[in-house]
């Protein structure tokens, strides 16, 4: 084990090299790029051995992870935004395939208007495509996640392939002090890959073909029940990681102070550790508040959230995202569960961060306020003005 | 080149086999044929289209060889993942084919083809030619000759299906600098098979652009398919061609034409051209052989 001081995107690249992927497609998009540049290097320099290929377009870099994967062999790519956008058609092929490739996404603001900066719409619009999704807070679990996410994709009750989300810049980009494991712990958490679900020229396979309307539903019921099956492998393979590396994320959720919290504000990404900083002063002064970080948004984690929201007077979800014309994807997912587990709670919900926008520690400690006071459910933050129900 | 592959040599085995194309397809032929060359140690890899389309519909798989659907875009790039992945496994002596329709290669796929031809990546691009979006109902693709009616084209009395030549996939190719390229037809296997196995030995990209008629897009009798491919050579609107180390060469130089019109009106899709768009193809056939013989080699042996 060593210590270093990387970006989250480096500490991706670090997780990555430690999983041994033997085929890499890359393609650049901001700010994503500094993970295919460090990994560039490593190939380089030879302490990643792998081929690299510099592909045309984002869909490229999938369908040629997707053959590769289909040759059994360990994949990465890497995207953002309009790449992942872009590479939309592939996302479905790789989990209707059942492909664990492995992949990071940079979250970062969809055209039109452009911006480059950190939203989480790209990749919660995309929350129907069949893939697994993480979404990590810093740079340590960015690099954990990467090891983790080869673990559960490739599991072959699982063999689904998982998008790991990093927060653009503010994640990506920003500096922290990392633990790097050591090549040989790395080894002896991750095995190397093997699947049945391959062409290989002992076994010849045809792959990847149609199924009409008399088998079809029996695949798709297939894909779901293992994405579902995930949450338990998820859990395993935090208690292995902790077991080999000395830390632990709690698996689907991780709470925070939820212990007879009356208020609860659900959150996912990087803005979690601010979150949780308002929390302490809140509690300092008495107050029952607590948080929720949901790292899976597929599987959708509901028993922890029912276990967690169980005595909740008033629950808030905090996401960088909007479905036009509704409400934040998080917040509907959340209500879902609650109503179908008849928990008796206020929910509200609190768009900010689009397109990059601060998210304040004033901000956060009005939405604790608003949460105690009740009043409109969906809200947008930093706007300076509300809009009606 | 020894132990060439003939029509007397060539392997019983099928890889390509109960597939539900339509009688006298062209393409079918054209995937058999490359299959039964490139033999059991072919990876194949077909985009979305006809070819797909008639032979992977689980449970009844038609591909004895190892083989993948590709999204339509994907030929290309999945087969740069393919190689790369068997390779990575520590596979060898394997060939990585795409199998690509027009449409899938001259339009939504050239960007992938453009780019594995650029890394140079070891695979053999295959792509058969029907001239239009076939398992879609007949559409326009960019490789649709001037005045083909198709169900996007329609023939009227304002316009006389497709306004647009046939893109230059050969040469376009070419101009990549690509490691070897040609042209075939399924009315000359001999040469076809010939190509593919030159290619199947080259490291590096290799491209095989094979006309392979459709009966029903093209509106000629199930028995004709071979026939018709014949005389659109014989006519002068394809022709058989090399491009390596930076030279082409034509493989066969027909001392007249036969008629082009005849080619024409024996089609469907052509029976409404009168005789000015058929002169239109004319001219435009006579320009490009004047440029062929006035730039390309010619191979000595007639094929
Ligand atoms: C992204 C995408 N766009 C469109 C289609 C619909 N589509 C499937 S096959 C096909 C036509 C294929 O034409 P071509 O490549 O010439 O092959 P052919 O069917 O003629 O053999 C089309 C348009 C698709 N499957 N995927
Ligand atoms: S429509 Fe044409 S290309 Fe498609 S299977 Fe039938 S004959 Fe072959
Ligand atoms: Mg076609």
């Amino acid at each position: 084990m060593t210590k270093a001081f990387l970006s989250g995107n480096d500490a991706f690249a670090e997780g990555v090299r430690l999983a041994r992927p033997q085929v890499i497609s890359i393609y650049p998009i901001t700010p994503q790029t500094t993970v295919v540049e460090r990994i560039s290097e490593m190939v380089e320099d030879s302490s990643l051995k792998s081929e690299l290929i510099h592909v045309e377009s984002e869909h490229s870099a999938l369908s040629c992870a997707i053959g590769a994967s289909a040759m059994g062999a360990r994949t990465f790519t890497a995207t953002s935004s309009q790449g992942l956008l872009y590479m939309a058609e592939c996302l479905h092929y790789a989990s209707g395939g059942r492909f664990p490739i492995v992949m990071m996404n940079a979250n970062r603001s969809t055209a039109l208007p452009w911006n480059i900066y950190g939203d989480q719409r790209d990749s919660l619009s995309q929350l129907d495509c069949g893939w697994i999704q993480v979404y990590v807070e810093d740079a340590q679990e960015s690099l954990d996640m990467a090891l983790q996410s080869y673990h559960i994709a490739e599991n072959p009750l699982v063999s689904t392939p998982v998008m790991v989300n990093l927060d653009g810049f503010v994640l990506t980009h920003t500096y922290e002090t990392v633990e790097i494991p050591s090549q040989t712990d790395a080894d002896r958490f991750l095995p190397p890959f093997q699947t049945e679900n391959k062409m290989s020229l002992d076994n010849p396979k045809n792959l990847a073909f149609s199924v009409g309307p008399d088998n079809n539903m029996e695949f798709k019921y297939l894909q779901h029940k293992a994405i579902l099956g995930s949450k338990r492998i998820i859990e395993e393979t935090d208690a292995k990681f902790a077991e080999i590396f000395g830390r632990s994320y709690g698996g689907l959720t991780q709470g925070y102070r939820l212990d007879d919290a009356d208020y609860i504000l659900i959150t996912l990404g990087s803005i979690t550790g601010l979150c949780r900083e308002v929390v302490d002063e809140l509690r300092e002064r008495g107050e029952k508040v607590g948080l929720l970080k949901l790292r899976f948004l597929r599987p959708f984690p509901s028993d922890d959230l029912v276990a967690a929201l169980g005595s909740a007077k008033a629950v808030g979800v905090l996401e960088k995202d909007i479905s036009f014309g509704y409400e934040g994807t998080v917040y509907t997912n959340v209500n879902s569960v609650i109503a179908k587990n008849g928990l008796r709670l206020e929910t509200y919900n609190f768009i900010a961060g689009l397109g990059g926008r601060d998210i304040s520690r004033e901000n956060i400690t009005a939405i604790f306020r608003h949460l105690q006071t009740g009043g409109q459910h969906v809200n947008f933050i930093g706007l300076g003005m509300t809009i009606d129900d | 080149m020894t132990n060439k592959i003939t029509a007397k040599t060539i392997t019983d085995s099928e890889f390509f086999y109960g597939h539900k194309a339509c009688a006298g397809c062209g393409g079918s032929l054209a995937v058999r044929i490359a299959l039964k060359v490139l033999g059991e140690r072919a990876i194949s890899v077909l985009p979305a289209g006809c070819m797909s389309a008639v032979g992977f519909n689980y449970p009844h798989l038609c591909f004895s060889n190892n083989s993948i659907i590709s999204t339509f875009a994907g030929t290309a790039s999945m087969l740069t993942g393919v190689e790369a992945g068997a390779r990575a496994v520590g596979i060898k002596n394997f060939k990585a084919v795409g199998l690509a329709g027009d449409g899938g290669t001259a339009d939504i796929g050239i960007q992938a083809l453009s780019g594995a031809i650029d890394r140079n990546d070891d695979i053999l691009y295959i792509c058969y030619d029907n001239e239009a979006y076939m398992n879609t109902g007949i559409q326009k693709s960019g490789l649709t000759p001037f005045g083909a009616k198709t169900t996007t084209t329609p023939s009227g009395e304002n316009i006389h299906g497709n306004l647009r030549p046939k893109k230059n996939l050969f040469e376009i190719v070419a101009a990549h600098n690509i490691s070897y390229a040609a042209t075939a037809s399924i009315g000359n296997l001999p040469d076809f098979i010939n190509k593919i196995e030159k290619a199947s030995k080259i490291k590096g990209t290799t491209y095989i652009h094979v006309v392979a008629p459709c009966p029903i897009g093209w509106g000629i009798p199930v028995n004709e398919t071979i026939e018709i491919a014949r005389k659109m050579i014989d006519c002068g609107l394809w022709y058989l061609a090399e491009y390596e180390n930076g030279q082409f060469t034509l493989n066969k130089n027909p001392r007249d034409f036969s008629s082009i019109k005849d080619y024409l009106l024996s089609q469907g899709r052509f029976k409404h051209l009168d005789d000015a768009d058929i002169e239109i193809l004319a001219v435009q056939r006579d320009a490009k052989w004047a440029a062929i013989q006035k730039n390309w080699n010619t191979t000595k042996e007639e094929l």
